[in-house]
């Protein structure tokens, strides 16, 4: 037992997600992120289970924690009614609350996804905006979606939708009325405070690796170690 | 046998579904990706149906999508939920329907966190007072969107112009049907028929005339994964488990997938294109792909809509072999023409893997 340990049993997520593994392996069997990553959610809820603050640093320094596709699969299946998704949860978040995530190739991804995502929010109500969603960073989208993005507005025009319009409507523009009030909670609920972190440490992070942020969002967002998989 | 097994295993898990009078709430992906879908679901069941669905402009994300990549605190994401829900309340609403299964499988669990842990619930309560002046209010009835075409399906049949049939033979259409992750594996209680056998899409099927397909890797997740989309270095994730859903429904010879997720349909029409682009395999008969709908999408069809009032000109399978199947008429030269007739050029390439099918 330990500061960290002590700090994740205060997550909720941890105290409705696990309450006492045996180590089956069930979660394992049926995780889609097991199937092509290096990873053992099992192992991961026995770690946390075991109470130790050193395995725990380890843990949440590490990789591992960032392959969950967090798709909840394991909660169905473990014969225990625990919930291996939402323990990764609350590790992710201690992660980052202690600075931690930036010593790992996926958890440094944070960086990005914190940026990308909140502003999304922020800005717009939405956590994904059609105009912020391109075609370059998407070419999986496919033609259709390159067509889509050089017509947007008259395709949602065609199909229904109100983006950026007065009013209720797919994609409207949600008054800054609304939008203050996302950011009020946003302030008061911890989720500004997280946003500095992760820059914070994202930035210290670019300079201790000598890149330029430019280089670093570069390499956050494409780059990945082929042993992160199985071999 | 085991058909009836699976019978009494849904039957435990029936979900009441009020009949009407709902506070209605958008999901990011559709909106983004599907618009019609939405537009659709809208119509169908103001227009076409009579019932009270009520929308407010003042509604915004659930925060579930920027939750689950871990970029906000969960108190964060309660509060915007206690948000939307206070919404509800305010505009005269007990009933609460969502357009996105990402949200409402969050909903599902901060309904039951506040439930199991009151003094958090008290402790929202206060921030959401704090930070937008707004009362809290718990919804009575908690209803996906697909919940609610499931509760009408018999009268969408009853006013329909097409069934799931070939139009040639008669035979019913083989239909996979592909539930979104979060809509019951958290709390099987919550979907209509549980997480193993969801009833939800297999009765519109049923209703409509298709046939649905049982395939091994039916309840594999579409792969989306939030981070392991979103960051183009993880994107394998996504792609190796669509790809392993298709290798797994192969056999078994669907016609077309329908989805209740919001971005289910995008990932496994999307990586389709992707597997066919960069390996040259495709799922379905002669080259095609398989094409993937949302359950509004199927609905609109089975009512006589236009194919393309529905959008389904921007999906990247083409879908003209399955209409044709259908026998629903479509104009090709209309395909991708704006609002009254303007032209928007077409997608460079719309060819499925060489197939020849504009």
């Amino acid at each position: 037992m330990g500061a960290l340990c002590d700090r994740l049993k205060q997550d909720y997520r941890l105290k409705e997600g696990l309450n006492a593994c045996i180590n089956c392996g069930t979660c394992t069997a049926i995780c889609p992120a097991a199937e092509f990553y290096r990873y053992d959610p099992r192992q991961i809820v026995v770690t946390v289970q075991n109470d130790d603050d050193e395995e725990l640093e380890r843990l949440l320094r590490s990789d591992v924690i960032w392959y969950c596709g967090e798709c909840m699969s394991c909660v169905t299946r473990c014969p225990r009614k625990n919930a291996p998704g939402l323990v990764i949860m609350a590790l992710r978040s201690l992660s980052i609350e202690t600075g931690l995530f930036i010593e790992s190739e996926k958890g440094r991804q944070q960086y990005l996804l914190s940026k990308d995502l909140c502003s999304n929010v922020l800005d717009y109500g939405y956590c994904v905006y059609p105009r912020r969603f391109d075609y370059a960073g998407h070419p999986e989208a496919g033609k259709v979606w390159q067509w889509e993005e050089q017509h947007l507005d008259d395709v949602f025009e065609r199909l229904g939708g109100n983006l950026d319009g007065k009013g209720p409507g797919a994609m409207r523009r949600i008054p800054q009325e609304d939008l203050d009030q996302l950011k009020r909670i946003f302030d008061l609920t911890g989720a500004t405070a997280r946003m500095e972190t992760v820059r914070k440490a994202g930035e210290k992070k670019a300079e201790e690796l000598g890149m330029t942020l430019e280089e670093f969002e570069q390499a956050v967002y494409s780059k990945t170690d082929q042993r992160h998989l199985h071999g | 046998m085991i058909y009836e097994g699976k019978k009494k295993i849904w039957s435990d898990y029936q979900k009441e579904i009020p009949d009407d009078h709902y506070f209605y709430v958008r999901s990011c992906i559709r909106q983004s990706f599907f618009p019609a879908s939405e537009a659709t679901f809208l119509d169908i069941t103001r227009n076409r149906l009579g019932k009270d669905i009520f929308e407010t402009e003042h509604h915004t994300t659930c925060g579930g999508i920027a939750y689950h990549s871990d970029t906000i605190p969960q108190e964060t994401v309660m509060t915007i939920v206690a948000r939307q829900f206070a919404l509800m309340k305010k505009y005269g609403y007990e009933n609460y329907v969502c357009s996105c299964i990402t949200s409402f499988g969050l909903y599902s669990e901060i309904l039951e966190t506040w439930h199991e842990f009151p003094e958090l619930q008290e402790k929202i309560a206060r921030l959401l007072k704090e930070s937008c002046g707004l009362e809290f209010a718990k919804p009575k009835y908690l209803i996906h969107a697909s919940d609610l075409i499931y509760k009408y399906r018999n009268l969408i049949a009853a006013q329909a112009k097409f069934k799931l049939v070939n139009a040639k033979t008669g035979e019913p259409l083989r239909v996979v049907e592909h539930i979104g992750c979060h809509y019951s594996k958290m709390f099987p209680s919550k979907g209509v028929g549980g997480a193993e056998y969801p009833y939800v899409l297999t009765g519109m099927i049923d209703a409509w005339g298709g046939e649905v397909i049982d395939y091994p890797e039916r309840r594999h997740c579409c792969g989306f994964g939030f981070r392991q989309y979103f960051i183009k270095g993880n994107r394998s994730y996504s792609l190796s488990n669509t790809h392993k859903k298709f290798e797994s429904m192969e056999p078994y010879k669907p016609d077309m997938i329908i989805t209740n997720c919001p971005g289910c349909p995008y990932f496994l029409d999307r990586w389709q294109y992707v597997i066919a682009e960069s390996s040259g395999k495709t799922y379905g008969p002669d080259g095609q792909g398989i094409p993937v709908f949302t359950y509004e999408e199927v609905a609109g069809l089975v009512m006589g809509y236009d194919p393309w009032d529905l959008g389904l000109q921007t999906h990247q399978v083409p879908v003209e072999p399955l209409l044709d199947k259908l026998g629903i008429p479509y104009d090709p030269a209309k395909k991708y023409l704006g609002k009254n007739g303007k032209d928007l050029g077409k997608p460079e390439d719309t060819c499925f893997c060489c197939s020849g099918i504009i």
